[in-house]
Parts: C-alpha cells; sequence; structure tokens
C-alpha cells in the first residue's frame, strides 16, 4: 500500500493525463485506458447511483465508446466537424476509497468549448473508479455529473 | 387602438408568408421577433398543447411542470385522481408556486406570502387571513385551471375554452397514435426518462424535421455507420415503400418502415439474429416464445414519426416535445418511453437504445442541432427569400384514410403544419 501522497499524484497525473488526450482529440489513446468492463457514464439525474436502471445522457460499454469515438472521427459526423476546441481544467482531486483492486477519486472539472465562435461552459463532479494493473491504472468507471444535468444542454460532439 | 391594429396585421402579415400554392414559406418566419410573439398568442394559446403523458403523474397528489408557450404550468392529479393543469402562478402577487420539475405533494404553497393551494388548485389557506374580510372570499382565488383533456394517456391542455374536444382536433392521428402505444408490448407505456436540449434557432425548424426524412440519411451518416448491417438496412428507407401523410389539422404521419406500423402483426417471423441477446435475457426472466416475440418486435419502436401540430411528436419510439423560448431559441425534451411493469432487460433495453440516438449526447441528435442552427444562421442571409417544403408536391395520391399522400421522403407533412399554421395566425382578422 503507497502512501497517501503517492497515490494522490499517481491518480492526479491519470487524471490530466486523460483530460490532455480528450482534450487533444487523441481518442484510440483515450480508448485504450480502458478496462474491459469499463463504463463511461453521464447520467441526467445526480441524485441516481443506478445507471442501468435509468435514463442517462450516455452509459457506454466497450462496444459504444469504440462506436462513439468512430462517430468523432470518421468525418461523416456534420457536428462534430464543426466541433471546436474544448479546454478543460481538473482540480480538486480527492481520494475516497485506496483498495488493492480499485481506487476510488473525485475531482471538480470545468470543460469550456468554443462553439460556432461562442464559449459554453460545463462545470462537473467527475467520479473515477481506477484498476491498479501492471500498465499502470485503467478506467473501471467514469461517471460525469455534469451541473446542469437536468437542464437544457446543448448538444455534445466531444467526450467529456 | 393603433397598437391593435398592429398586431392584428402581423398576425396577418405571418399568415401571408405560408404560400400554400406553390409549397414555401418566407424565411423571416423564423427570425421576426413580433411574428414570433404572434406565435405564442394565436397558436400556443389557442390550440390543445401537450403537457404530458399520464404515467408521468401516476398517483393521487404526483405533479410535473411543463410550459404553454412561455406561460409556467402544473399538471397534477387529485386525491380523486382526476388531471388539473393550472398556471404555475400565486393569485396574491404572481410568484410560481412549484419549481420542481416532478414530484409528489399535498399542496402548492407560494414561497413569497405563504399561500396554499390544493392539488386541485383551490385556495386552501393564507396565513392572517381576515385581513380580507370583505375583499374576497378565498373560493374565488384558485390557481387559474386550463382546460384538460386526454388520448391515450397524452394530456393536453388549452387556454381555449372554444375550441373543439381534443379527440376532433386530433381526428385522423388518433388511428396512428392507438398503433404507436403498442410498443408497451403489452403493457401500458410508461415515461421512463427525459433527455433535454436547446438549440439556437426557431421551434418551427424542430417542427418541420421530424417529418423530414430527406434528411435521415445525410445528416445521420455516422449513426447508421455505428449499426449493425441488418440494422443499418432498415434505415435505408428512401427508397422504400414508406409515405408521408396529411392527417388534416396539421398533423401528419411519416411512415419510414412499413413493416413496423403495426408491432403486434407478424409476430409468428422468427426472432431476428440481432435480437437473440435480448431475447435470451427475458426467456430468463420466465416469459412465454409469445410474449418474447411480442417485446423483442415492440423494443424498437414503430416504424413511424407522428408529428401533432404544434408541440409533440410520437416520433418511432419516444415523445419530441418542442418549446418556443425566443424567436431564435427552442428547448426539446426527448422523452423516453417503455412498458409499465414490463421485464427489466426490455425497458433496460429501450433506455440504451434511447442513449444510443437522442438526446444532447445521443449519436443523432448533435447532428440534427448542428443542422438546425445552421437553418437559423443561414436564413439570415438576403432580405427576403424562401424556404421550400415543395418536395413531392406534384406527386401526391390519396391515401386509404382520403388524404393527401407523398413519397416518405417528400415535404407532404410540412405543408399540412404550415397550412395549419397559416389558418390560426390568419384567425388574427376575426379577433
Amino acid at each position: 500500500m503507497k502512501s497517501n501522497t503517492q497515490l494522490l499524484a499517481q491518480v492526479t497525473e491519470f487524471i490530466g493525463y486523460e483530460a490532455d488526450l480528450l482534450d487533444h482529440k487523441a481518442y484510440q489513446e483515450w480508448l485504450s485506458l480502458w478496462t474491459d468492463s469499463g463504463l463511461y457514464i453521464v447520467p441526467t439525474d445526480l441524485n441516481e447511483t443506478d445507471y442501468l436502471n435509468t435514463l442517462n445522457l450516455a452509459l457506454d460499454d466497450a462496444d459504444m465508446r469504440r462506436m462513439r469515438v468512430a462517430r468523432l472521427e470518421n468525418g461523416e459526423s456534420v457536428s462534430a466537424i464543426s466541433v471546436g476546441s474544448t479546454v478543460r481544467m481538473v482540480s480538486r482531486v480527492r481520494i475516497l476509497e485506496a483498495g488493492d483492486d480499485l481506487v476510488i477519486a473525485r475531482c471538480a472539472m470545468t470543460l469550456n468549448e468554443l462553439r460556432h465562435g461562442k464559449l459554453v461552459t460545463y462545470p462537473a463532479n467527475v467520479e473515477y473508479t481506477l484498476k491498479p494493473t501492471a500498465e499502470g491504472l485503467k478506467l473501471e468507471q467514469k461517471v460525469v455529473k455534469l451541473l446542469h444535468a437536468d437542464g437544457f444542454l446543448r448538444t455534445v460532439s466531444f467526450i467529456f | 387602438m393603433s397598437q391593435l391594429i398592429d398586431m392584428k396585421n402581423i398576425g396577418l402579415q405571418a399568415a401571408d408568408m405560408v404560400d400554400v400554392e406553390k409549397g414555401r414559406v418566407k424565411k423571416e418566419l423564423y427570425s421576426n421577433p413580433e411574428i414570433f410573439e404572434e406565435e405564442l398568442d394565436l397558436v400556443f394559446n389557442n390550440t390543445w398543447v401537450f403537457v404530458g403523458h399520464e404515467s408521468e403523474v401516476p398517483e393521487a397528489g404526483s405533479f410535473k411542470t411543463a410550459y404553454i408557450g412561455r406561460q409556467p404550468v402544473i399538471l397534477s392529479r387529485d386525491r380523486k385522481m382526476v388531471l388539473h393543469v393550472l398556471q404555475n402562478r400565486c393569485r396574491h402577487r404572481g410568484a410560481t408556486v412549484c419549481e420542481a420539475r416532478k414530484g409528489k405533494t399535498k399542496a402548492f404553497t407560494c414561497p413569497y406570502h405563504g399561500w396554499g393551494y390544493g392539488l386541485d388548485g383551490s385556495l386552501r389557506a393564507l396565513p392572517k387571513p381576515e385581513e380580507y374580510d370583505g375583499v374576497f372570499d378565498k373560493s374565488e382565488m384558485p390557481l387559474e385551471s386550463l382546460r384538460v383533456e386526454s388520448y391515450q394517456g397524452m394530456v393536453f391542455a388549452t387556454f381555449n375554452n372554444d375550441i373543439e374536444p381534443l379527440e376532433d382536433f386530433l381526428g385522423g392521428a388518433k388511428k396512428w397514435i392507438d398503433l404507436f402505444m403498442k410498443q408497451g408490448g403489452g403493457y401500458p407505456v410508461k415515461v421512463l426518462g427525459e433527455h433535454r436540449f436547446n438549440f439556437p434557432g426557431n421551434w418551427k425548424i424542430q417542427l418541420e424535421n421530424t417529418t423530414d426524412a430527406y434528411h435521415f440519411p445525410i445528416v445521420h451518416k455516422s449513426f447508421v455507420s455505428s449499426l449493425d448491417e441488418a440494422t443499418a438496412d432498415i434505415f435505408d428507407f428512401l427508397d422504400g415503400e414508406g409515405f408521408v401523410e396529411d392527417l388534416g389539422n396539421g398533423h401528419s404521419v411519416m411512415v419510414m418502415i412499413p413493416q413496423l406500423v403495426d408491432l403486434e402483426a407478424d409476430l409468428d417471423q422468427p426472432i431476428p439474429e440481432r435480437f437473440s441477446a435480448l431475447a435470451q435475457a427475458l426467456r430468463d426472466e420466465g416469459k412465454s416464445e409469445n410474449e418474447v416475440k411480442k417485446l423483442v418486435r415492440a423494443a424498437h419502436g414503430t416504424g413511424f414519426n407522428l408529428n401533432l401540430f404544434p408541440n409533440v411528436s410520437c416520433s418511432m419510439a419516444f415523445f419530441r416535445v418542442l418549446r418556443p423560448v425566443s424567436v431564435g431559441e427552442t428547448e426539446i425534451q426527448h422523452v423516453a418511453l417503455g412498458g409499465d411493469g414490463a421485464p427489466d432487460a426490455f425497458n433496460h433495453k429501450r433506455m440504451r437504445l434511447h442513449e444510443h440516438f437522442q438526446g444532447p449526447m445521443g449519436f443523432g441528435t448533435p447532428d440534427d442541432g448542428e443542422a438546425w442552427e445552421r437553418v437559423q444562421k443561414g436564413s439570415m442571409a438576403g432580405t427576403d427569400g424562401w424556404i421550400l417544403v415543395n418536395r413531392g408536391m406534384s406527386k401526391l395520391r390519396t391515401s386509404e384514410d382520403g388524404n393527401p399522400q407523398g413519397a416518405v421522403c417528400s415535404e407532404t407533412g410540412m405543408r399540412g403544419a404550415y397550412q395549419q399554421y397559416k389558418k390560426m395566425m390568419a384567425a388574427a382578422e376575426e379577433k
């Protein structure tokens, strides 16, 4: 068991790395960060934890993640082609559980998108369930709790 | 007086911008704020507007908030299970009495001075009532209620007490609502949740889109690419036997996949390979082979979009509800549906399919949103100009129900909606 400082540094580095991949649209590398059973979830109801039994904005297993990335990369989606850059700020990383098999962490994230020349901002709490492996940490679950999840959002052609 | 004359003229001017003969509308209908204000009054305050589904207010005390145009309302179910649609405005100083999206309550209490209203809108109690002695009686100050009627669980309300009953207004659309409701797979249709998003464009752009099959293979190419081959073939419907039919009163139906019009027909067909996992999950829940076939066939929804003027569409597997916010902003809800009491595997599949295409993060909606935003932006080019809705106009036939019917990628439904719009905007003359 590492000291908390070591683990926090490792998790913070991983979260920063993932954020950098997504802002720079390195989607194939992002896909490789996941375990096969991993779930990428953007809920509509922030009080809900039974995601399979609820309607979400996104609930992606490995197949859906691959298809989502293909849609963003293959040049067929008019919204994906015209999406501008995103810059996300990540901070307030805290380890909630530090098990040997799973590490659960939470952080604050603000994603800024330039969309048709206008700045759109998405503040969120992001919960990571990470699996320590021989190749480093892997994503077992990522839940993006948008502050305005139950409001009227703009359409999204990137990955939170 | 001069202001009244101006308002009257704007309604008529807007009506004149719909050229029914040639199948075209002036682009200014998307961007003129004065016309928008008149639409709220002449259209949204004078017709049946969809406010919700009965399953969203299942029990005595259940409520949800909604809008009719810009006006906030509450849909509630009282202790006798009667539905009410109430203006969300305290009769005292005007504050909203309910801000929650949905829930269960015994009363609606104004946060400002504590006036409390029952589920039927009646004013039940207020602090220090003696100061109103001789001023008014409580019975005179209920939350104002709207006329409310339902069909097949779909609840509509109107501010106009003089228009026809809901069922007369729905008319030829009722047959299609009946077919749409078969997708509970033998269980009553129930709301499972909803996606909400907005786009910077006029509400009529969304109204047109639900009956626009022409855009599907272009705008949704990336969605179709994400499907398995068999499903992708089903969505390749522009050369098929589908059609668009004008059902009157602004309503229309666009049948894209004719073999999925009646979900209770053809149940003796073998279950396609791509549904085998769902079928097995249903068998594992103890369902008979007949039930499995019925549920699997219902799981993917119907093969048609039914557009109900002015704000709701029964769109293959979900309700699409629009709300005009301003001339250049529209809010949309994609309401996911399932079966009330249906097996988990069925409702889970319905939710996962909804997440795949619908909502702000689906594989379909963002591309629609991009196209609509471009329509609003592009419509500002030039000082005058037309939006064409004349596709397939010269090849109309008469349907078995006696309605005008065109090819699946014709703009027959849009013309039907604009004809109703023109009629309602021209009613300014009679005011």
